[in-house]
């Protein structure tokens, strides 16, 4: 049985622990690399990314995290975990840092500010059981993934028509949107599966 | 796809959509800024996000008169000079100035006892504005009140512009206490409760049942040091509110920085200690006991 990792240095990391309980899966915080080291597999979850890249800065993490996914361990980000896990990213700050584990341009805040946010219904390539209800909070979309990554789900209808917000390359996942605030948890549940099989 | 078709599929400013955001500042420092420039020394720091404002809650006390809702220009400029959340403070109950606030586009609303009330006897409608709000409180009656008007986020009040930590201990450890006096009634005592609590039955309930607030709750008013907001963190604050006690001291940017690293490892002694060496002043401070009634923050809202 894996044990699945949640950063835990600033977001909702307890949202993502609770969807992976409710999953019968061993869950544990990750704040500090001997944290890391004993993981099968790491959840980025939803927050402020410019706070998360600055605290897995300060606290020694950035590189064994980095090192880590390059080397195969299944990773998976949620909105600023999205943030995290692309290579390059617009509307940024010019100092922040990105892990690099998936070869795509992510926008920050692509949507709007708050007054902005919405739910809407995405529907999942692979991921069965009809349209994903799903919660979009100051949240970023990829603008462009590069070969070997596959997209997932895009927006339908409206002004952000056909943007891409969920992808997978490899071993790790990425959404735009945050399961773990709704209860649904089938790509909770896929990544577990990820996560057994890698 | 009609328009219509398009809008009951994507849908704003839901509970879901505003609550959520709340989450997505948990573990994190939200600080006073009064200037752009205050704003990028947060935001380098590691802040989730900023309070703007045109004068800290420390400068409010010392220079009195009426404290009102920020100037537009002002907040125009911190929301141009940050990539994070941008939050701005309404008088309690003045629609109006949230109103406002909304249109400009900030992130988040605090309905707060630091500026000056606007109506004595009620509080804003939340529901109907797509911008979320936070409310302070100093109990569990007072945080079911604020939420059954539609706060989507609940702050300890503390007592802000004191550098005093005393008055939002008080106000933590009475939420907690409230909080888990309700998981051991049982279903008749609620009702009881709910009355002693002036708070709707319906939210009562569902403390009871989930052993904490529907809601994000923070701590705020009076926390000048990182030993301060680990303390809050751990008395069960998800994170905190930062007003005059990052730009009243000595060393802005290292303070605020520490602060963040502190509320992230709040239960790490050795990081806190660490991080609290050679911070220079903190802000002076006031004596919470010796303040006037009419100078004490916390007693206004209802």
């Amino acid at each position: 049985m894996p044990t699945i990792g949640v950063l835990a240095l600033q977001g909702d990391t307890a949202e993502h622990l609770r969807a992976l309980a409710d999953l019968s899966v061993t869950a544990v915080p990750v704040r500090r690399p001997t944290e890391l080291e004993k993981v099968d597999g790491i959840v980025i979850p939803g927050g402020e990314s410019t706070t998360i890249g600055k605290l897995l800065d300060a606290f020694e993490l950035f590189t064994p995290l980095r090192e880590r996914i390059a080397a195969g361990m299944p990773a998976y980000g949620s909105c600023a975990g999205m943030i995290m896990l692309a290579s390059e990213v617009l509307d940024g700050r010019p100092d922040q840092r990105v892990l690099s584990a998936v070869d795509m341009t992510v926008r920050r805040n692509a949507f709007g500010r708050q007054v902005d946010s919405f739910e809407t219904d995405v529907v999942l390539d692979g991921i069965p059981g009809g349209p994903f209800r799903t919660v979009f909070i100051r949240a970023p979309w990829a603008e462009r993934v590069g070969p070997g990554v596959e997209v997932v789900g895009r927006i339908s209808g409206g002004a952000a028509n056909g943007k891409i917000v969920a992808v997978r390359a490899g071993c790790v996942m990425a959404t735009a949107f945050h399961p773990e605030v709704t209860g649904d948890l089938r790509i909770h549940r896929a990544f577990v599966e990820l996560v057994r099989h890698a | 796809m009609t328009n219509d078709q398009a809008t009951a599929l994507n849908t704003t400013g839901t509970a879901r959509v505003k609550r959520g955001m709340a989450d997505m500042l948990k573990g994190g420092v939200i600080m006073d800024v009064v200037t752009p420039e205050q704003a990028k020394i947060a935001e380098d720091a590691g802040a989730v996000a900023v309070m703007a404002l045109e004068r800290v809650p420390a400068d409010i006390r010392a220079e009195g008169g009426v404290s009102r809702m920020s100037d537009p220009d002002m907040i125009d400029g911190i929301i141009e000079a940050v990539s994070i959340p941008v939050m701005a403070k309404a008088r309690i109950g003045h629609f109006v100035e949230a109103q406002v606030l909304q249109s400009l586009g900030v992130d988040y609303i605090d309905e707060s006892e630091v500026l000056t009330p606007a109506d004595e006897a009620n509080h804003i409608d939340k529901w109907p504005f797509t911008v979320p709000f936070v409310c302070g409180a100093t109990n569990l009656g007072e945080a079911l009140r604020r939420i059954s008007e539609g706060a989507a986020m609940i702050r300890s009040k503390g007592e802000a512009g004191t550098g005093n930590v005393v008055e939002a201990t008080r106000h933590m450890r009475q939420i907690r206490a409230d909080v888990k006096r309700l998981t051991v009634l049982d279903e008749a005592e609620l009702y009881a409760a709910a009355k002693e609590l002036r708070a709707p039955f319906d939210l009562v309930q569902e403390v009871a049942k989930a052993g904490r607030l529907p809601v994000v709750l923070f701590t705020a008013g009076g926390i000048a040091t990182p030993a301060d907001a680990a303390m809050m963190m751990q008395l069960g604050a998800e994170g905190v509110f930062v007003g005059s006690g990052i730009f009243k001291s000595g060393d802005p940017a290292k303070r605020a920085a520490a602060i963040v690293k502190a509320t992230a490892f709040h239960d790490d002694a050795d990081v806190v200690a660490k991080v609290s060496r050679g911070l220079g002043e903190a802000m002076v401070g006031l004596n919470v006991q010796t303040l006037p009634e009419t100078q004490q923050f916390a007693k206004r809202g209802w």
